[in-house]
């Protein structure tokens, strides 16, 4: 075995070079810090919020505590013990010095409508005044008759805990049954399921025809002598360089009714009435493909520029049509770049807010407007967390089915 | 080495006239005459924008020629498509289908030919075992050595039993030594196969050493065509002298001609002997070619008819031979080959030393410089 070797200054050189590459590292840590910093605070802590949103069920705990603590040993059949009773008798006086009523009555308004006006009753009525002999329950139900009736009680009950998967099953047209085990509402009030699968169905034919109509503009691109085509990309990007908001007003201005087009085609005397092209799906569509297009002409045109001619021109010495060539060997090399384009446009158009909300009819709107609507104008957290959270799974999910399909390490961003 | 006569035999393409422009204003093919013999090696050597290249696409299809015919078996090929050709091409890049294993790359063009699975089994483990890559039908191409993927490109250009094969550059990418190897290879394989092979290079060695026959192109015009021994020994001009193996020039001006000879005066008034090839009259300019190992030093120039003093530059050291350059008559980098063996010990730069050659051995071919 040979002496360990030393530096020149007499120190041992592995615990040297060790810390010279720990020095190294840190260095390293220290240039992306500032921006995983950044991403902790404006990705990761909204999103956990978000999701955590989706379960927070605060109100009827804060509200009445010890109701709440005494309703989770009820057993649920009949009606809950004289002690409850009185314990939300206790409960409501103290909400409604302390101001927290509200929101446990908004709360639980939810569950049953018409808690909000029964709650506010029964808490003017606090603290109790009970006659002798009476008991708690007899002068409840002698208040208002609803608190005799057992589902305004199991609405507390699933409202005892500080989660619920609540705003999670409505987003799904789901509710739990008394017995706690979810089932589909009935058919009237259903509207989330069709509103995910809208926003899947529009998100899907929007894919399709960016890279109908990307594909070939790609394919175009990248056979150019790169001085042609490097221009033409400035052309695919100029878009970009306008916000979205400008871009759908300039949508409506051309697709309306008056707008240029209608009376263009009828100058021409091509048609008689104008085409209903905004407001509806049409004018979405237009709008989601014009704005979303360059997401699948980049990665393709990155992928196709890597591809070098001869390929196809093997296959065609080989004694292939040029048709055949291109579809078995030319594009097969290019579906790792459109096949990122695509899971690029779909993905946004799964979030897809703006347009749909100016260009389209009531009947076009997707998931993000709901959870705008809910955030904006009923401000009901737990809803637009909900819908906002099966939203990112979906997303996932379909990223997952996606990758084993395709295989993500095939994907070419570009 | 006496030169090898090529047999005259059936013609399998022939080039008649053949021009191609690409913008309309320049021909980068400015008139080809060729005819390509059954079962011979041809190679195009030229320097790159010589047009070797665009007449191997014109010939596999992928470019039209703008004027002239070319014949494959007689037929005219030029409103032939490509696909329709059955020629076999083997690219510079090797073109390999990246997402099909060696085996399927190789069943592509059997199948496109309805060939049978049993068939197509058959053919590909044969062009395998040509190439011997059997072990690697089902490898992925990128998973190959660069030699390996040549050799695939190779087998898939020959699978489908195409009697003419066209290779572009086709050992370009890789080292000197596997190259070196894969020439051989090749030249054995088009010898066990008797296929026509039509190869473009820009390598000279190459060229020599793979073909009964060498086609040097220099601005769209076929130099020479000629096997490899003539075109190093007799080149007909300057440009193939050059172009091919070193050579020294010397400049001078023509006396007289006479029985294939000429005198020459060079510029400082010294005349020599030479072979009269492209010298046709008195008075002329001619450039002279003479290769650096037909030059004898001292002793051996004794006999010589052209002799010379020469100023010793510089020893450059090759292992098995040393090159002495050397300053003769007006020419300071003379090249003269000598194997280490006749090396004279007592030479040390600026010496003057005695050489000379035979009239035969240097050529006097058009001026160079004009």
């Amino acid at each position: 075995m040979n002496a360990p070797l030393t530096a020149a200054d007499g120190e041992p050189l592995k615990k040297k070079l060790a810390r010279e590459q720990r020095l190294k590292q840190f260095k390293a840590i220290a240039l992306v810090a500032p921006l995983g910093l950044f991403l902790l605070l404006t990705f990761l802590v909204p999103i956990t919020s978000l999701l955590f949103r989706s379960v927070d069920n605060p109100e009827v705990v804060t509200a009445l505590p010890h109701t709440s603590q005494l309703i989770r040993a009820w057993d649920q059949r009949g009606l809950p013990s004289d002690a409850v009773y009185s314990a939300l008798a206790e409960d409501l006086a103290r909400a409604k010095a302390d101001g927290t009523l509200a929101d446990a009555s908004k709360r639980l308004n939810m569950e049953i409508s018409g808690y909000r006006s029964l709650l506010m009753r029964t808490a003017r009525k606090m603290p109790l005044q009970l006659a002798a002999g009476e008991s708690v329950r007899d002068h409840f139900i002698q208040i208002d008759e609803r608190w005799g009736d057992p589902d305004h009680w199991h609405a507390i009950a699933r409202n005892a805990k500080s989660w619920s998967p609540y705003y999670l099953y409505r987003s799904l047209d789901l509710r739990e049954n008394k017995s706690g085990v979810p089932e589909l509402t009935p058919v009237n009030e259903r509207a989330y399921l069709s509103i995910f699968g809208r926003t899947m169905w529009m998100s899907l034919w929007v894919t399709v025809f960016c890279m109908l109509l990307g594909y070939p503009v790609a394919y175009w691109l990248a056979n150019l002598p790169k001085r042609q085509s490097n221009l033409l990309m400035i052309l695919v990007l100029l878009p970009f360089w306008t916000s979205v908001l400008v871009r759908v007003a300039a949508w409506i201005v051309l697709l309306q009714s008056e707008g240029l087009i209608n009376s263009g085609l009828m100058a021409l005397g091509i048609i008689d009435h104008p085409l209903q092209l905004a407001f509806n799906r049409t004018g979405v569509y237009i709008a989601m493909v014009h704005i979303l297009l360059p997401f699948v002409i980049l990665p393709s045109y990155s992928v196709m520029k890597s591809i070098p001619p001869s390929y196809v021109k093997a296959a065609i010495s080989l004694g292939d049509h040029p048709f055949a060539a291109f579809w078995k060997i030319y594009f097969p090399q290019t579906l790792p770049g459109v096949a990122a384009g695509a899971l690029l446009v779909f993905i946004m158009c799964l979030g897809y807010y703006i347009t749909p909300a100016l260009l389209g009819s009531p009947e076009d709107q997707m998931v993000s407007y709901y959870v705008a609507f809910y955030t904006n104008v009923t401000i009901n957290w737990g809803m637009a967390a909900a819908l906002g959270s099966l939203l990112l799974i979906a997303t996932l999910a379909l990223y997952a089915v996606y990758s084993k399909l395709v295989g993500t390490d095939r994907l070419s961003l570009g | 080495m006496v030169p090898e006569v090529v047999p005259d035999t059936e013609v399998l393409v022939s080039f008649r006239g053949v021009q191609k422009s690409y913008d309309g204003e320049s021909l980068i093919v400015k008139h080809l005459d060729l005819d390509i013999r059954k079962g011979e090696f041809l190679t195009l050597l030229g320097p790159s924008g010589s047009g070797k290249t665009t007449c191997l696409m014109m010939l596999a299809g992928f470019e039209t020629p703008t004027h002239g015919e070319i014949r494959l078996n007689g037929a005219l090929l030029n409103h032939v498509p490509p696909h329709k050709r059955n020629i076999g091409m083997v690219f510079q890049n090797y073109a390999l289908f990246p997402h099909m294993t060696v085996g399927e790359n190789l069943a592509y063009p059997l199948k496109i030919r309805n060939f049978s699975k049993s068939d197509i089994d058959a053919k590909v483990m044969h062009a395998l075992s040509m190439v011997k890559l059997e072990k690697l039908a089902h490898r992925y191409p990128a998973q190959l050595s660069g030699g390996q993927q040549q050799r695939v490109a190779l087998a898939r250009a020959l699978v489908f039993n195409p009697q003419l094969v066209l290779m572009d550059e086709p050992l370009g990418a890789l080292d000197k030594q596997l190259r070196e190897h894969m020439q051989m290879e090749i030249k054995h394989i088009h010898d066990s196969l008797g296929v026509t092979v039509v190869y473009v290079t820009h390598d000279q060695g190459e060229a020599l050493t793979m073909s009964d026959r060498v086609a040097v192109f220099k601005d769209g015009i076929i130099q020479q065509i000629d096997s490899a021994y003539n075109l190093y020994e007799a080149p007909v001009n300057s440009f193939v002298a050059s172009f091919i193996g070193e050579n020294n020039t010397l400049e001078g001006e023509v006396q007289s001609l006479q029985d294939g000879l000429c005198q020459v005066k060079l510029g400082d008034g010294i005349g020599l002997t030479a072979k009269a090839v492209c010298a046709d009259r008195a008075g002329a300019r001619t450039t002279m070619s003479i290769r650096p190992e037909r030059v004898r030093l001292n002793g051996a120039s004794e006999q010589c008819a052209n002799r010379f003093q020469g100023k010793l530059q510089e020893f450059i050291y090759f292992g098995d031979h040393v090159r002495l350059r050397m300053d003769v008559a007006g020419n300071p980098s003379f090249i003269v080959k000598v194997p280490v063996s006749e090396l004279d010990g007592s030479w040390s730069v600026g010496d003057s030393i005695s050489l000379g050659w035979n009239p035969e051995d240097i050529r006097a071919l058009d001026p160079l410089n004009p």
